[in-house]
């Protein structure tokens, strides 16, 4: 990675300061990267080098996939990974999920068993590749054995060993059981880039086939013989509990089988969904509500303004701050994110079978060991005896990074004899999300010769990191809260961040795609599009000034300039605005056109991406996850709120939770360039880079400078001003 | 549920009523004055009963009674809060000049009605008299209630005090000056209160008898279906002719060919009373689908059979803003027929079209079926313009349906291109509503 | 309630209230989970099937109104014209991400290149605007509804 990255959260965990618990971790895939780790289950004579590669006789190639698949295409990615370096014949290729084993399996950026923050690639790179590349020699060793050659002599490619030189070839089955009994390499040899033949390929995704005919199977599609089915409503309001529960007309309802009443939570079992829910509309539950019944988002926002004034821990401070911005003209403005849901498009959902000595769970979830541990903790049972299955994830976003359902779904079957599926309806779900939190950033700079001269940066809002995951919360700073912010890519000679953090009252926050870079992206790319206007500069221009030593990013900017028709004339109220952003191991540039008519309605002409994510596994699945991420990123900063009162979450469903429909898009355009740098993230790119490449547009194209999520379309009615 | 105008027609009556002489002009014939027959004593009338529980309900107890009656004069809608306890009060009417609560009509001793007598009870309920001697405010239809026989009313007051107490205290209302001024009432009521029980009429057959009382003292039809007067009482010279209350348009209901109900088979009333739901004519839906839901679907079917007979009594009132024909079904694809209003047919095509069709035919449940509404044909559009804002959720038979209400995540703007999109592609005339018409709905219909 | 439908071509019998969605029926009652459940308010359309080949909503359609009518769901629709053309499309664009909207997707488009061999932008916008993908795949969808309509793919 380039220095700029040197402050980005994954550098600091997996460097610096997580080097003392990356220790209190056994991680076999980065402290002894060519030690074969045996899989966990029964291999029966395959040939099993290491946790991620099983080939059978036939030569079919098993990979076991230590990320889950949530849609961004990281199940093909990973097999790209390893079919690469193993020389594997792609067409044998077949998957696995991996099962929960935090020490096989975890991802060495997270240490726990997590598939997040667009860290896929960037963790596994190399574990991958060292072990295909094992594999690989293992079975060459095999090979060059049986023909009593140097197995240097020996080639391999599409799943079989050939020697060259006696033109004898052998498959990869073939070998298999031969191969088994060898020894694995020591500091095996990666192939050289310039010979990959996987990686760099569009390859088509191996996940889809059965995403097109109905065959694929999410956590909730899982079917145990016996189950039932049950819906459950929480208290509404944050923390509260239940009351008094008359269940009279809901035993009536045909097929409701069983009311289980738990301190905070009523589920409804049924013969089938419709039961339950009928059943649970038919309830009369009386909650008691306790103290949270008084907050709402005004106070929620009172208390993160005053919050934000206070000073903050440094995160980050180089040159002189002070004299920096007394050296120039100064300006400050602050921007505002409002609490997001994730609404998934698979609402959550988990099938439990709690018996008294065992629990097996089946479900999608983005941290397969920490559902298991947490799992067994609400059953009250030792964490093996605790299974879980885990299936493709109708959407993650962050969301699937919390056990809460599973644990809710424990709790519930334990009162249920036999397995239980348990749906949470849409609206449970977005009214008892873990929300992306508030935050609130206030920038301060100073402008000296069309240049920033001082740049004060203070984030106010929740720290994640301390609650996920408390050993990276280190001297009051949350790396993710700060990521982006730290390293932006202009150079500016006297730098400072500040982080203060600010919970909101009894409101569960989280993980949301985009993560931390979604509010300082938002807010310093916002801000420099109003400086470039008080410096009286074209905003690209403005920020060409100051990436003279940052050539990735400078290359970003023009070519989405250039793929923009950046500077040619637009009409009456459309705008062009630019994002570019450090974020995730990235380097990214995006330019939006937008159109904001006479009453202030917001209509997207045109989203321009180009990205250099260094070596780029699978260009398509980069150019669908930014596409993907860009919408995503977008519907939040037209419609994204989630607002509360009386302690409640007052959105419900898409008819007031909004989503960006087809007929609403823009021409996507995703240039992907060719690098040689290791691979960053690329999930949650496109989520931060729209908003504020979109509001930058709407700022060219009326003159408002809006600072605050979602857009307010009434501000943007013709004749307003900022 | 028709109490959110009712107050806002009260409240200014209380101003106008104090300023305004020769009233009696104003006043205009009673309810039942159209019929114009001979009104008989009820003691003397033998012909049938037309007061009371239908004839499977005689010999019921008085509370299953009190329970029949209180479901006919659908008392619960106004006294319940979502998701509060039944009958225990607290709903608010938002105006602005402050808010109405309705009260809590439970037992509790303290916060209910549990200290009322039967005399008391006869007094609020009839001549709109508080137990403390207060006046009530006629968002509390007494005037409709007094036609009712002091047996009926006692009845639903056995039924009320059977139910279990619910301690709960209305907010106190937060009218301002002089709307709070509830002696005004005084007034009011002498001149608009008949305060008169049901005279059943000789030369009418025992069934619209039947019919004029359950719609007039109980049902109380009138409160939201006719137009109000200048001392804003009912206007009955326009009986049933529709009114605008609380936001929602209340159709014409007199026998008017083009604009009433004169072209309803009894089926389709029968049907539309009885389920919300009429093949053609569309659903029951905001306050009419709760009266619906919690009143009519309970009507044993001879007094629907009857509240129909007297609905076709009423003679025709047209409603000349309205069309004379509805529009017939609008053409499968999305670009035949009306396709103007491109941000209303965006909105549409994400949001509407898939339970509403193209064509205006529901592809999921005739409930939700455009074609042949009085609602989309309304160049007022109010209607629509309030459901797409508030939703409904209407309990039938076949399950519950619902519309999700959109006014949380759509501007005003857009809810005024969906109305008018949807009013000229299914309608006979597109409405011309603005984001200020929609703003101004929104506040008519807050809670 | 005894009910008998005919899905995919097979008649199905089951009991079941009169007034439970389709959706519940096939994805609880008959195992058939290619059919999802997204919003249950008719709003995303993850859960569109065809009925008599039109695109409906199966959250918000009884099953007592579908009786003698013909439902054909993801499972099947590989089996008309239309519904294999979209298939493939959809494989060659790679259109799919997370892939839990797309049997909706995919049951909208086929009904849309049933009726409209030819669709073009606001065709698909009319056809295709009722159906949420969070993953924003919906670029890629439009791409793939044009090229089975040319019959490119
Ligand atoms: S689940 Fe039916 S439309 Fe969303
Ligand atoms: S592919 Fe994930 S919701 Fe559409």
């Amino acid at each position: 990675m380039n220095a700029h990255h040197n402050f980005s959260r994954r550098t600091l965990l997996t460097g610096g300061l997580a080097t003392g618990f990356l220790l209190a971790f056994h991680l076999p895939l980065r402290a002894a990267p060519n030690e074969p780790v045996q899989p966990p289950d029964v291999t029966d004579g395959k040939f099993a080098p290491n946790a991620f590669i099983r080939i059978d006789v036939s030569g079919a190639t098993t990979l076991v996939m230590p990320q889950v698949e949530m849609g961004q295409g990281i199940y093909t990615a990973v097999s790209m990974i390893l079919a690469e370096e193993l020389d594997a014949d792609w067409s044998k290729v077949q998957l696995l999920h991996a099962p929960a084993n935090e020490k096989l399996y975890g991802n060495p950026i997270f240490i726990i068993q997590a598939t997040g923050g667009s860290t896929s690639v960037r963790a596994f790179w190399k574990p991958l590749r060292v072990a295909g590349a094992s594999a690989r020699a293992m079975l060459v060793q095999a090979a060059a054995a049986q023909w009593q050659v140097d197995p240097a002599s020996c080639t391999t490619s599409k799943g079989q060993v050939t020697h060259k030189a006696s033109g004898r070839t052998l498959s990869y089955g073939a070998l298999a059981a031969a191969a088994s009994g060898q020894t694995p390499p020591k500091d095996v040899p990666l192939k050289d880039p310039k010979d990959f033949v996987y990686i760099g390929q569009p390859l088509k995704r191996l996940d889809t086939p059965d995403k097109v005919n109905g065959k694929a199977v999410y956590g909730i599609d899982a079917i145990v013989p016996g189950m039932k089915f049950a819906t459950l409503a929480q208290c509404p309001v944050f923390g509260g509990k239940v009351g008094k529960v008359d269940d009279r007309a809901a035993k009536k309802i045909p097929g409701v089988r069983q009311i289980v009443v738990l301190d905070d939570l009523v589920a409804v079992v049924g013969d089938h969904m419709w039961a339950a829910k009928k059943g649970l509309d038919a309830l009369d539950i009386e909650w008691n509500e306790g103290p949270n019944a008084k907050i709402n988002s005004k106070a929620v926002w009172d208390d993160l303004r005053a919050a934000s004034a206070k000073d903050g821990v440094v995160a980050k401070s180089t040159g002189d701050i002070g004299k920096g911005l007394a050296a120039g003209e100064k300006f400050e403005a602050s921007f505002e994110l409002p609490f997001l849901a994730h609404a998934t498009m698979e609402p959550l959902n988990a099938t439990v079978h709690c018996k008294p000595d065992s629990c097996e769970i089946w479900t999608g979830t983005q941290i397969m060991a920490r559902v298991q541990s947490e799992a067994a903790k609400a059953a009250g049972l030792p964490v093996e005896k605790v299974t879980v299955n885990q299936h493709l994830l109708g959407g993650g976003f962050g969301r699937k990074l919390e056990p809460d359902m599973v644990v809710a779904a424990v709790r519930i079957a334990k009162q249920v004899d036999g397995p239980v599926k348990v749906v949470w309806t849409r609206e449970e779900d977005i009214q008892h999300d873990v929300y992306r939190p508030v935050y609130r950033d206030t920038i301060a700079a100073s402008l000296s010769g069309g240049k920033i001269v001082g740049w004060k940066y203070k984030i106010a809002g929740a720290a994640i990191i301390a609650r996920w995951l408390p050993p990276a919360f280190q001297k009051g700073i949350d790396i993710d809260a700060i990521d982006s912010a730290t390293d932006v890519p202009y150079e500016i000679p006297n730098f400072h961040v500040e982080y203060v953090r600010a919970e909101p009252p009894a409101i569960p926050t989280g993980f949301w795609r985009g993560v931390g870079p979604n509010n300082n992206v938002f807010a310093a790319e916002c801000f420099m599009d109003e400086l470039a206007r008080k410096a009286g500069k074209d905003p690209v221009e403005f920020r060409r000034g100051m990436l003279a030593n940052q050539p990735r990013f400078l290359s970003v900017l023009n070519l989405a300039a250039e793929k923009a028709n950046w500077g040619q004339p637009l009409p009456a109220r459309v705008g062009r605005g630019v994002c570019l952003q450090p974020s995730f191991g990235s380097c990214m540039a995006t330019v939006v056109e937008a159109e904001v008519d006479e009453q202030g309605e917001i209509h997207l002409r045109r989203v321009t991406s180009v990205m250099d994510t260094g070596i780029a596994v699978n260009p398509d699945i980069i150019v669908a996850q930014i596409e993907g991420g860009l919408v995503f990123g977008l519907t939040a900063a037209l419609y994204g709120e989630i607002t509360i009162d009386k302690g409640r979450v007052q959105q419900s469903n898409f008819n007031d939770y909004r989503m960006l429909r087809i007929n609403q898009m823009p021409k996507i355009e995703v240039h992907v360039v060719k690098s040689g740098e290791a691979p960053g993230g690329i999930g949650e790119t496109g989520t931060t880079a729209g908003p504020p490449a979109l509001r930058n547009a709407i700022y060219a194209a009326t003159g408002v400078a809006l600072r605050r999520l979602p857009i307010d379309r009434k501000l943007l009615a013709a004749g307003k001003k900022a | 549920m028709s109490g959110k105008m009712r107050i806002l027609t009260s409240l200014i009556v209380i101003a106008i009523v104090v300023a305004v002489s020769g009233v009696w002009i104003i006043r205009g014939p009673g309810p039942l004055d159209f019929a114009g027959g001979t009104k008989v004593a009820l003691a003397d009338y033998r012909a049938g009963k037309p007061t009371g529980v239908p004839a499977k309900l005689e010999k019921a107890s008085l509370v299953e009674r009190g329970e029949y009656l209180a479901k006919a004069a659908d008392c619960m809608v106004c006294h319940t809060t979502p998701g509060g306890k039944d009958y225990s009060g607290g709903l608010g009417f938002k105006l602005p000049f402050g808010t109405l609560y309705s009260t809590n009509i439970t037992p509790d001793k303290d916060t209910g009605i549990g200290n009322y007598s039967d005399q008391e009870f006869l007094g609020a309920v009839q001549h709109g008299k508080r137990r403390d001697g207060a006046r009530l405010y006629p968002a509390m239809p007494y005037t409709s209630y007094t036609f009712m026989t002091d047996e009926d009313v006692l009845a639903v007051k056995a039924y009320l005090f059977s139910l279990p107490a619910v301690r709960a205290k209305a907010p106190d209302n937060t009218l301002s000056f002089p709307f709070n001024q509830r002696w005004a009432m005084i007034v009011w009521s002498a001149v608009f209160n008949p305060d008169t029980r049901f005279a059943p009429d000789a030369s009418k057959s025992p069934e619209w008898n039947r019919g004029a009382y359950l719609a007039e003292a109980l049902a109380h039809c009138g409160e939201c279906h006719t137009p109000r007067n200048l001392g804003f009482a009912l206007d009955n010279r326009k009986k049933f002719g529709g009114a605008i209350t609380a936001g929602w348009r209340a159709f014409n209901i007199s026998s008017d060919k083009a604009t009433g109900l004169g072209n309803w088979s009894d089926q389709d009333l029968i049907s539309y009373l009885s389920l919300g739901h009429a093949p053609g004519h569309g659903s029951a839906s905001g306050p009419m689908g709760e009266a619906v839901d919690h009143s009519f679907s309970q009507f044993a079917p001879e007094d629907i059979s009857s509240i129909v007979a007297y609905l076709r009594s009423v003679p025709p009132q047209p409603s000349p803003d309205l069309p004379a024909t509805t529009a017939p079904v609008a053409p499968a694809a999305h670009k035949d027929g009306v396709t103007a209003d491109a941000r209303g047919k965006m909105l549409f095509a994400g949001a509407c079209a898939s339970c509403h069709g193209w064509s205006g035919e529901s592809p999921v449940s005739p409930m939700a079926t455009l074609t042949g509404t009085w609602a989309v044909n309304d160049p007022a559009a109010t209607n629509v313009a309030q459901i797409v804002l508030s939703g409904t959720k209407r309990h039938t038979p076949d399950g519950a349906l619902s519309m999700p209400a959109f006014g949380n995540a759509y501007t005003d703007d857009e809810i005024a291109a969906v109305a008018n999109y949807v009013t000229a592609r299914f309608g006979t005339k597109g409405s011309k509503l603005t984001a200020k018409d929609v703003a101004e709905l929104r506040e008519q219909t807050a809670e | 309630m005894a009910t008998t439908l005919t899905i995919n071509g097979e008649t199905k019998s089951f009991d079941a209230p009169p007034d439970m969605p389709l959706l519940w029926v096939l994805r609880d009652i008959l195992g058939m989970t290619g059919t999802k459940f997204g919003c249950g308010i008719a709003q995303c359309g993850a859960c569109t099937v065809h009925v008599d080949g039109k695109a409906v909503r199966s959250c918000v359609l009884s099953v007592s109104a579908v009786a003698n009518r013909a439902i054909t769901t993801i499972e099947h629709v590989g089996s008309t014209p239309a519904g294999a053309k979209v298939q493939k499309a959809w494989l060659d664009a790679e259109v799919v991400q997370c892939g839990y909207c797309q049997s909706g997707q995919i049951m909208s488009a086929a009904a849309l290149l049933a009726a409209t061999p030819n669709p073009d932008d606001s065709d698909i916008d009319a056809a295709m605007a009722g159906n949420i993908c969070r993953c924003g795949t919906y670029v890629r969808i439009r791409e793939a509804i044009k090229h089975a309509a040319n019959g490119q793919s």
